[in-house]
């Protein structure tokens, strides 16, 4: 489905991030890793991907956070490649506090991940789209940013500006060719829910219609369809990945 | 070489006339120059020069001329 398109999936190392490097690889696309606060990680995971795929796979360490890290990550794909077809904007943290408890350098860092992050990659990968005038970027959201939570003000507010990224970059990039979309996921297993009470966690998967945690491949998949040609003529869409969870 | 290349790429970004008086070329000078057509132009220069601009740059690439200079950062001798 996606035999010789290049991809770029930020924060690939764990969880949604990885599951959906190993689905865009299987399809036949070749994989550019990206982590930050672990390198050996990431070197493991090229070495994984690359043998399981039996093709090359490339890993990038930087932080999305930097804009100058980012254009220097998108110069070594150009360099490479001459190509890139597709982005997932996965690269996300986690800082769960109630309101007035957050400390200015937690929220800065939510931010500075989680939406500038967002738009920095978005930037860069655009513009080595729009040579080839093709391209389909995913963002991340989450139902924590379309529906809310306590708790989860900093990462609700950095998820919903996704949503807002998403809608505009799609219609700007639409002449270019290149589609935008996001998911927002709903609780699925990850280290980010890891650190919740057995309590918490039954009260979750009781909100959850499908009655089950999600899965990192169940929101890979539907990063693959939104990559793929088989969504050709979507953009501009947020879709919930969530079981039918209420929040 | 380089001068031709770079006004060839402004032809096909803005959809101007290859006779067009390139050195009056500005940003928003003429309607064919907004900013959809402003990134077909970086984009277009990235790929005749295969380099990747700053974003800096991407900002201050306001003219034909700042154009040369701006390509000139990036190795390309007019």
């Amino acid at each position: 489905m996606l035999e010789g398109q290049v991809a770029l999936v930020t924060g690939s190392t764990r969880g949604i991030g990885w599951a959906t490097a190993q689905r865009l690889a299987q399809q036949g696309a070749t994989v550019v890793l990206n982590g930050h606060s672990n390198p050996g990680l990431l070197e493991q995971r090229v070495t994984e991907l690359s043998q399981s795929s039996g093709r090359e796979m490339l890993g990038l360490s930087f932080d999305v956070a930097d804009d100058v890290q980012v254009v220097a990550a998108a110069r070594d794909i150009h360099a490479r490649y001459k190509r890139l077809d597709v982005l997932v904007n996965n690269a996300g943290i986690l800082r769960d506090a109630m309101l007035g408890m957050f400390s200015r350098e937690a929220v800065d860092r939510v931010i500075d991940v989680n939406v500038k992050g967002s738009l920095f990659v978005l930037q860069a990968a655009a513009r080595l789209m729009m040579r080839a005038k093709r391209g389909s970027i995913v963002n991340l959201s989450s139902i924590i940013g379309t529906r809310g939570n306590p708790g989860q003000a900093a990462y609700a507010a950095s998820k919903a500006a996704l949503v807002g990224l998403t809608l505009s970059a799609a219609k700007e990039l639409a002449p270019h060719g290149i589609r935008v979309n996001a998911i927002a996921p709903g609780y699925i297993d990850t280290d980010m829910i890891k650190h919740l009470s057995a309590d918490k966690h039954r009260e979750r998967v009781a909100g959850i219609g499908l009655g089950r945690v999600g899965t990192p491949e169940d929101v890979a998949d539907v990063v693959v369809f939104l990559a793929s040609e088989w969504s050709r003529y979507v953009t501009g869409q947020v879709i919930g990945v969530d079981g039918g969870m209420v929040i | 070489m380089s001068e031709a290349k770079l006004q060839a790429v402004f032809v096909q970004a803005l959809g101007i006339s290859p006779d067009h008086r390139f050195e009056d070329l500005r940003y928003r000078g003429l309607d064919a120059w907004d900013s959809v057509a402003h990134m077909q132009l970086v984009s277009g220069l990235e790929e005749a020069f295969d380099i990747m601009l700053e974003t800096n740059d991407v900002i201050d690439l306001s003219s034909y001329e700042k154009s040369k200079q701006i390509l000139a950062k990036y190795g390309v001798r007019f």
